[in-house]
């Protein structure tokens, strides 16, 4: 459970192979639903959950699958688990459901999981155990990447983090906005998420020096 | 004139890459070099006319709440499929490029070579299931204004990877920081692209000052609200070209 592989297999894909900044997968969703902290906590999860179980049933059914027909059978599981996240928001977070609406549903083409299916769960020196490891551990990876964009996102564009005013208010003229700050909605809009992914990567490989592309 | 309306703006404000980033891991990845990506592009627009109207005809007839009771009698209008969208739409799109894929081969072996790996990439290219999913929620009146917005959706992701095509292979020459080479200005091009992109939007309210910001998810979602300037749009796509 704890050996070396399944920790590594945990901690990789957290930073130093993190599935967005360094394999380049899965960012439409990434990029499009981060104006808030709360949605990209919530998608996160979902994609945890669809990931990891995702995983183990592909890993399990692994034998069973003729490879002509293979990505047909993996949509049909991911289709089938991102039905269920959906329904579930639907049900207990109507008002999230309809901020992420078709984002959700984008899961189902998020490369990430085709990639980790294809790469990992497909591989038959895997055990059901590892590729759940390692669908958790690349959802980690696109979670921290989610939150951080989130943070910075919320936090300067609305001044709020899960929706609580953290740095005063705008309207009284409380806390930093005495001082003369003033929000940037700007960071509300759809050209900064990027801006933002785009700085990430560039603390990353300043720091990592052998991510660095030559071109 | 409202197909032409519609056309404009599904390639120029709600573009597919710069308003609601679908499709972003094909554009990164395939937009190193501007014949790659024309071909994508090529493909997408393609595939986007074929499988918009196909899953607009499914949601008519299929999936909305009701939509069995329209051919099949009215004891089935009680039904709701609507939570098969999901499969049904991915079905379709599969099969669409598993199709065109076969089609291709037979009939132009040298495109086919050309495509290559790119051709079954478009599969899980969320930009072609995001077109149909918002096609699904803008409930269009008829099945030409869903092959329109297709189209133009398809057209828009074109123009955007053919952009960032060209300027990737000229960024070349640039003395970029180390750390930002490659992924790193890449997104930063692409913010910033977008950002031009966001100005069409402006056009909506004729550059009006009091005009209220738009936030992306209203972008994503009523879109569709605004009346506008058909015309302006022609002479904005003089300067685009």
């Amino acid at each position: 459970m704890a050996s070396k592989k399944n920790i590594d297999l945990i901690k990789d894909p957290l930073w130093d192979n993190n599935p967005i900044t360094v394999q380049v997968l899965g960012i439409c969703s990434a990029l499009a639903i981060t104006a808030e902290l709360k949605a990209s906590i919530v998608m996160a999860v979902s994609v945890m959950f669809v990931l990891g179980v995702g995983n183990v049933i592909i890993s399990l059914m692994k034998n069973m699958i003729p490879s002509s027909i293979r990505i047909i059978a993996q949509l049909v599981v991911v289709a089938t688990l991102v039905i269920i996240v959906d329904l579930t928001l639907k049900a207990f977070m109507p008002d999230l459901a309809k901020t992420l609406s078709v984002f959700i549903g984008l899961i189902i083409t998020n490369c990430i999981i085709m990639g980790r299916f294809e790469a990992f769960a497909l591989d038959p020196n895997n055990t059901p155990l590892q590729s759940f490891m390692d669908g958790i551990g690349n959802a980690w990876g696109y979670g921290l990447i989610l939150v951080i964009v989130g943070f910075f996102r919320e936090l300067l564009g609305s001044g709020t983090l899960f929706g609580f005013p953290v740095l005063g208010d705008p309207v009284e003229k409380t806390g930093l906005y005495a001082l003369g700050y003033e929000n940037n909605g700007f960071m509300l809009l759809a050209p900064m998420a990027l801006i933002t992914v785009g700085l990430i990567i560039w603390v990353q490989r300043a720091k990592n020096k052998s991510l660095i592309e030559t071109h | 004139m409202e197909y032409l309306e519609l056309f404009f703006k599904s390639i120029f404000i709600d573009n597919m890459v710069f308003a609601t980033f679908l499709g972003m891991c094909s554009y990164l990845a395939v937009s190193k070099k501007v014949s790659t990506a024309v071909g994508l592009g090529a493909a997408v627009i393609f595939v986007m006319l074929v499988t918009v109207p196909m899953n607009y005809l499914l949601d008519q007839y299929i999936l909305q709440p009701g939509a069995l009771g329209k051919w099949l009698g009215p004891e089935f209008a009680d039904y709701d499929l609507s939570f098969l969208t999901f499969i049904l739409f991915i079905a379709t799109i599969a099969t669409m490029v598993q199709l065109v894929e076969m089609i291709v081969e037979k009939f132009s072996p040298e495109l086919y070579n050309q495509l290559g790996i790119f051709l079954p990439l478009i599969a899980v290219n969320c930009a072609i299931l995001g077109g149909s999913l918002f096609m699904q929620q803008k409930e269009f009146h008829n099945i030409a204004e869903a092959t329109v917005y297709g189209v133009g959706s398809g057209i828009g992701w074109f123009l955007a990877i053919l952009a960032i095509g060209a300027i990737r292979e000229k960024i070349r020459y640039s003395n970029v920081p180390p750390a930002l080479r490659g992924l790193g200005i890449t997104f930063i091009l692409t913010g910033l692209m977008a950002i031009g992109f966001m100005s069409f939007g402006g056009m909506l309210t004729g550059g009006d000052d009091e005009a209220a910001p738009k936030e992306e998810q209203s972008v994503a979602t009523d879109g569709s609200k605004e009346e506008e300037n058909a015309t302006v749009y022609i002479n904005q796509t003089e300067e685009v070209k």
